[in-house]
């Protein structure tokens, strides 16, 4: 049984909404006379649901947690969700309005990267006063200060003043500072983001060493699912200030995904999402009743994985073939690809089909996408006629949450949409 | 005894309310680098890209009492106890100056450092004492500027009585020094909350230099009014540091007393405010 060494009792976190204290001794000394005058408050804020003065807002309501030694915690939750606050009273930086938090060893927190650093000083200089600030004392410092400058990989830059530093570098600075403190428990606010991906994964490799081989343990916020998959051991999903589920890192991304979902499964046509202006040639003979993603409950499609949605559609004609074209677009507008169909033989008049087609997404990089289908006939000669055509019948997500992509998040703007297929090496 | 076993098991205890007067100095001690690299640091960027660097710590003072002596003491002449006129105003201005930026340093502290307070828990009193520690050396410096010109008028034989209060030195310093923190810290309490202390205070300051024998002589001010002139708790440090180093006045050992409680008075309601605002702060910032 590993020892407990953080345990959170009932941690609530209230904050005030709009202008705190309307800012000045004046305003505060007026609402004050005036409450004692037995007056209304001048400054109260206005709130139309019961006039109660204060709005509040709780970012935490009523928190328990117990932590034990060694145990790699993944905190994920929505923005707003809470994950900040709780790192922000973990770390001491404000205090709770209720509870209590109970700690065992030293805690270093990250939430930050690079906070303390001072611009005129040296890269040297800073290690000193960050390590210092972060809880270190000068001799444990002078004996990792070597380990800390090659990690860094600033060997070369480390007696330059750090304004002079790239963005990069400074992070890398940082954090090898960070990596190397001696504190039993860090706490990481999403400091990966930032870095090139070669030192992403340096980091992660060293978080996940030392929590290994010292026994650290680590609480680190993220949205990106691939360094929570590979950090963590266990996973926390907060929602409006409460934790909703604790436990197995697997199960608590799906838990998350699904509160993040805003997107429909199934997905009924009304006219309304027909475009009579950029479509007008289109002769509704079939008409396109709704499409449902099928086989799994949110619209979070795994990158590589093969994805099955059902079409249904009814014939107001006794139709001979229908082919189905699926647009696929970025969410900016712009198309990333096109798949067509085989084709659907044989649909009498009033008919009502459902057809089920597999998707292969392997080809589709991460990234959001709404799906346009157009429903039509081609003719010999090159034309074709649209039956149907209907913009946005199915919106999804790609997410590479395996690793393919190195847990880098693809950046869609510099490396486009399409992911082609690995390149094997042949020789 | 189970309340023992509870308390001895944990090592960090954060609550929603902390003592009052929780000072909090074993943790201060442990945190002494810091305290430290702060001062390195307040020195290394201060002066980064000035020609003239630390020179500026003597330059300032000179240029103070070159304006002294030739509006206050020329143009208005007002009377210096027959003390040469820059040995007399250096005196005043350094130990004003002394408490001066230690209370404007400080009043700027949770202002300032909001970005690193609100991402890191270290603690917070160690800002201020790095600040006045830094303040002291300057001091320091200034004060061999003083002896210099001691003994420079020495030199030109000009007689200046020293007396053994000299050994006072460092009560004088401890006690500006945990005035002007005191006062600092509890602007910068408050200017968490309310801004308009931040302009005020310099404004308070010059008031307050102006009701202190920082520039003229206590003599010049009536007998009768001259002991409510000496709850300023300013003023009996700056007549015994003249007195010791000049050979002027007297050290009212009452009244210096007085001063001392209303010093340690300053301090405690400091400490007590600061401590309800670290908790917070961020919040309300």
């Amino acid at each position: 049984m590993p020892k407990v060494i953080i345990k959170i009792k009932n941690i609530k976190k209230k904050y005030r909404l709009g202008t705190i204290g309307g800012g000045t001794l004046k305003g505060d000394i007026q609402s004050w006379i005036s409450v004692k005058l037995g007056k209304e408050d001048p400054n109260a804020m206005i709130d139309d649901t019961d006039g109660k003065k204060k709005k509040e807002f709780w970012a935490l309501k009523g928190i328990n947690i117990e932590i034990s030694e060694g145990e790699r915690v993944g905190i994920i939750g929505t923005n707003g969700a809470g994950k900040s606050t709780l790192l922000k009273l973990l770390s001491r930086v404000t205090a709770p309005t209720e509870g209590e938090i109970y700690i065992k060893g030293r805690i270093t927190s990250m939430l930050e990267i690079g906070t303390g650093f001072h611009g005129e000083l040296t890269g040297r200089e800073n290690i000193y006063l960050n390590g210092s600030i972060l809880g270190m004392k000068k001799e444990e410092i002078d004996q990792k200060i070597e380990d800390i400058i090659k990690f860094s990989e600033c060997e070369q830059f480390i007696d330059t003043p750090v304004k002079r530093y790239s963005s990069g570098m400074y992070v890398k600075l940082a954090f090898a500072v960070a990596a190397h403190l001696n504190s039993e428990i860090m706490i990481m606010d999403e400091v990966l983001a930032v870095g090139d991906m070669a030192f992403q994964q340096k980091c992660l490799d060293k978080m996940s060493e030392v929590s290994k081989n010292e026994g650290k343990t680590i609480l680190y916020v993220s949205h990106n699912m691939g360094t929570i998959r590979r950090l963590c051991d266990r996973c926390l999903v907060l929602e409006k200030g409460n934790i909703v589920f604790d436990g197995d890192v697997e199960k608590a991304i799906q838990r998350y995904l699904k509160i993040e979902s805003v997107m429909k499964v199934e997905n009924v046509i009304d006219d309304s999402m027909r475009d009579r202006v950029l479509d007008n040639d289109m002769t509704l003979r079939v008409r396109l009743i709704g499409i449902d993603l099928i086989g799994q409950d949110n619209n979070y499609i795994e990158a590589g994985d093969k994805f099955k949605f059902r079409a249904t559609f009814k014939c107001e004609e006794d139709i001979e073939k229908v082919f189905f074209r699926c647009i696929i677009s970025k969410l900016d507008g712009i198309a990333a690809g096109t798949a067509m169909s085989q084709a659907v033989e044989n649909c009498k008049k009033n008919d009502v089909k459902e057809i089920v087609f597999e998707f292969d997404s392997s080809q589709i990089a991460p990234g959001q996408y709404s799906m346009k289908v157009i429903l039509f006939k081609p003719n010999y000669n090159g034309a074709h006629e649209k039956y149907d055509a209907v913009a946005n019948a199915l919106a999804f997500e790609v997410i590479a949450t395996k690793g393919q992509f190195f847990n880098y998040a693809w950046p869609s703007s510099g490396w486009g949409s399409t992911s082609y297929p690995m390149l094997r090496v042949v020789e | 005894m189970q309340n023992e076993k509870v308390q001895s098991e944990w090592d960090i205890i954060v609550k929603s309310k902390t003592g009052l007067f929780d000072l909090k100095l074993k943790e201060i001690y442990q945190y002494k680098d810091l305290i430290w690299l702060f001062v390195k640091r307040n020195y290394s960027t201060r002066y980064k890209q000035m020609i003239l660097g630390p020179a500026w710590i003597i330059i300032t003072p000179l240029f103070t009492i070159l304006t002294y002596s030739i509006v206050f003491g020329g143009i208005a002449g007002l009377s210096t106890d027959g003390i040469p006129k820059p040995l007399f105003y250096l005196a005043g201005t350094i130990i004003w100056g002394f408490f001066s930026s230690g209370v404007i340093s400080n009043s700027n502290t949770f202002t300032n450092n909001a970005g690193l307070f609100g991402k890191i828990y270290f603690p917070r009193m160690v800002v201020p004492l790095s600040t006045m520690i830094t303040l002291f050396f300057d001091f320091c410096v200034q004060f061999f500027l003083m002896l210099l010109l001691l003994a420079f008028y020495a030199y030109r034989g000009i007689n200046i009585v020293w007396n053994w209060t000299v050994i006072f030195l460092p009560l004088y310093l401890l006690q500006i020094g945990l005035l002007a923190m005191g006062v600092g810290i509890i602007v910068s309490s408050l200017t968490t909350k309310y801004r308009d202390l931040g302009v005020l205070i310099n404004f308070g300051l010059q008031i307050w230099m102006y009701a202190s024998p920082v520039i003229y002589s206590i003599t010049l001010i009536p007998q009768r009014y001259r002991q409510w002139f000496m709850f300023n708790p300013v003023t009996p440090v700056i007549l015994a540091f003249k007195y010791s180093f000049l050979g002027i006045g007297e050290i009212s050992y009452g009244f210096w007393g007085i001063s001392w409680i209303i010093t340690l008075l300053t301090l405690f309601g400091a400490i007590i405010l600061f401590n309800q605002v670290e908790k917070n702060f961020m919040d309300t910032v």
